[in-house]
């Protein structure tokens, strides 16, 4: 990596993220802000050291539950969303009930959920799920619907079947679409398990917040919340990273420099 | 004047009831191996035309005969190239001429068997458009002129008796397009393939066509049949002779338009 490319993708977001918290230091010590209202960065990190096993052993479940929907996800969301991109019918029929769906606050879900499945993964990494597939779903129906219409006639002046197009066409087209979605869906995923188990659960960091907060132990509640911050970031790098590894002709710009 | 390849008879073609026709009347005969052009305003219908001979769209009236057989639905004896090169940009050069034989048959089912076969036929085919050494490249690593010479190949690998060009060239600067006019006169020269060219450019149809078609603003009709008179192939130096002038010149005046 060329040292400008270094400065700019390194050194900036770690000077940056070490200012937000040398600020947030200064604010709680200046006022003298009380440890139940804001703990300082430095009561933060010593809450997060001290419980570091509990933490990590409750980091690993929403973990692994925020995977497991968001894997269930890609999955539905690529198969519906090339459903509902094959045909106008299918389209239509099924777009209003998916937005309905959509716009239902998932966290009025969870307890249906639990009265179902009751306490435990399941309602997490459902939840994690239904709150993803939806911009999976859209992002891939999109990429078909835009295929360019003069090379859907190349193709079925050929003969092709609308399975052909969509093989050599339309699926390699949606690609960048489907990873592009797939970066929002991680996110959502992990805010769907981290709700579930706030509304109730008896694992994950969701719950190991809501029972520091009942305990008025906020230095773990602002410990939770930056694992959970950390957690995000990784997951995201990580689907951009697939991203870029599957759909590099999409970004020829910036990779060609 | 031998027996006609395609034949295409009083056809009206309507997309739908309330936009009245398309195209109408249009009769025309192409012979094996001739190189036509249809020239016209915007919006005449020309590349409707194109759809019908193709078998993509059925005509409303009349009747479309290619080879002896009346057109039902889609040809495979044909290849297409728009205006836009409409190369997939995840493919290579080569990966995408070879598009057309991962969907035609007889070279479907033996594609994968016979892949570096149809390889080397893809490669000695972008060699004789002047793009040996780019077949790895992407479309995106070439210049406009390159695509569309890539996209003429696409339409030619699975030897098609017919080629239909709609406005293959109307997207590049002067000098390119005269250059790809005599890559497309020698590609036609040396595989003898039937023409159909769509075209804005009226020295572009004069300079490569045996006939010009000339058609009216909506609906299409056409109006008038010119043979230019040039014996073919042409050199470029013949679009600065009078007799191509007032060909141009003559055509020019058909078509009108507001001055």
């Amino acid at each position: 990596m060329e040292r400008r490319e270094f400065g700019i993708t390194v050194v900036s977001p770690a000077a940056f993220v070490l200012a937000l918290f040398v600020l947030w230091e200064l604010v709680c010590r200046v006022f003298n802000v009380p440890l139940t209202i804001l703990p300082a960065p430095s009561d933060v990190f010593a809450a997060m050291w001290q419980y570091r096993a509990p933490i990590a052993d409750n980091s690993f479940v929403t973990l692994w539950t925020t995977l497991a929907g968001f894997l269930i996800a890609t999955v539905f969301g690529l198969v519906l969303g090339i459903a509902v991109g094959w045909h106008r019918a299918i389209y239509a029929g099924i777009y209003p009930v998916l937005i309905g769906f959509n716009s239902i606050p998932k966290v009025a879900v969870v307890p249906v959920l639990i009265l179902w499945f009751g306490l435990g993964e399941i309602p997490a990494v459902l939840t994690a799920f239904l709150i993803s597939f939806f911009p999976i779903v859209v992002n891939v129906a999109t990429g078909l619907a835009t295929t360019e219409p003069e090379l859907e006639d190349v193709l079925r002046a050929l003969g092709a079947s609308k399975l052909d197009v969509m093989k050599k066409v339309g699926i390699p087209r949606s690609l960048p679409y489907f990873f592009g979605s797939l970066k929002v869906a991680i996110t959502l995923a992990f805010v769907g398990a981290v709700v579930s188990e706030t509304v109730g659960s008896n694992k994950g960091i969701g719950k190991l917040m809501l029972d520091a907060q009942a305990a008025f132990q906020v230095p773990i509640v602002f410990a939770g919340l930056l694992v959970l911050a950390v957690l995000g970031i990784a997951l995201y790098a990580a689907t951009a990273a697939i991203e870029t590894r599957f759909t590099g002709w999409a970004f020829r710009g910036q990779a060609n420099r | 004047m031998p027996e006609s390849f395609v034949e295409i008879e009083s056809v009206d073609l309507a997309y739908d009831k309330e936009s009245g026709n398309a195209i109408e009347d249009v009769s025309l005969a192409i012979r094996e191996h001739e190189f036509i052009a249809m020239v016209g305003p915007s919006g005449c219908g020309k590349s409707t035309f194109m759809k019908l001979c193709s078998g993509l769209l059925p005509p409303s009236k009349g009747t479309v005969v290619v080879n002896g057989r009346p057109v039902s639905g889609p040809l495979k004896i044909v290849g297409m190239a728009f205006q836009n090169s409409t190369l997939l940009p995840w493919r290579t050069t080569l990966q995408n001429v070879l598009l057309p034989l991962e969907i035609v048959e007889p070279y479907r089912s033996s594609f994968k068997q016979k892949r570096a076969e149809y390889e080397a036929r893809a490669s000695a085919l972008l060699k004789s458009v002047g793009l040996e050494g780019f077949e790895q490249k992407f479309p995106w690593e070439l210049s406009g002129g390159m695509q569309q010479r890539t996209s003429i190949c696409r339409a030619l690998i699975h030897e098609p008796e017919i080629l239909l060009l709609d406005e293959p060239f109307g997207a590049l600067d002067a000098f390119t397009r005269e250059e790809l006019w005599c890559a497309l006169r020698d590609l036609q020269a040396e595989r003898n393939v039937t023409v159909m060219l769509v075209t804005h450019d009226l020295r572009e149809a004069v300079f490569l066509a045996d006939t010009v078609y000339v058609m009216s603003s909506r609906p299409g009709r056409i109006v008038r049949r010119c043979e230019v008179g040039i014996p073919r192939p042409r050199d470029l130096e013949v679009s600065y002779t009078q007799q191509f002038q007032d060909v141009v010149h003559e055509l020019r005046q058909l078509i009108g338009g507001q001055h």
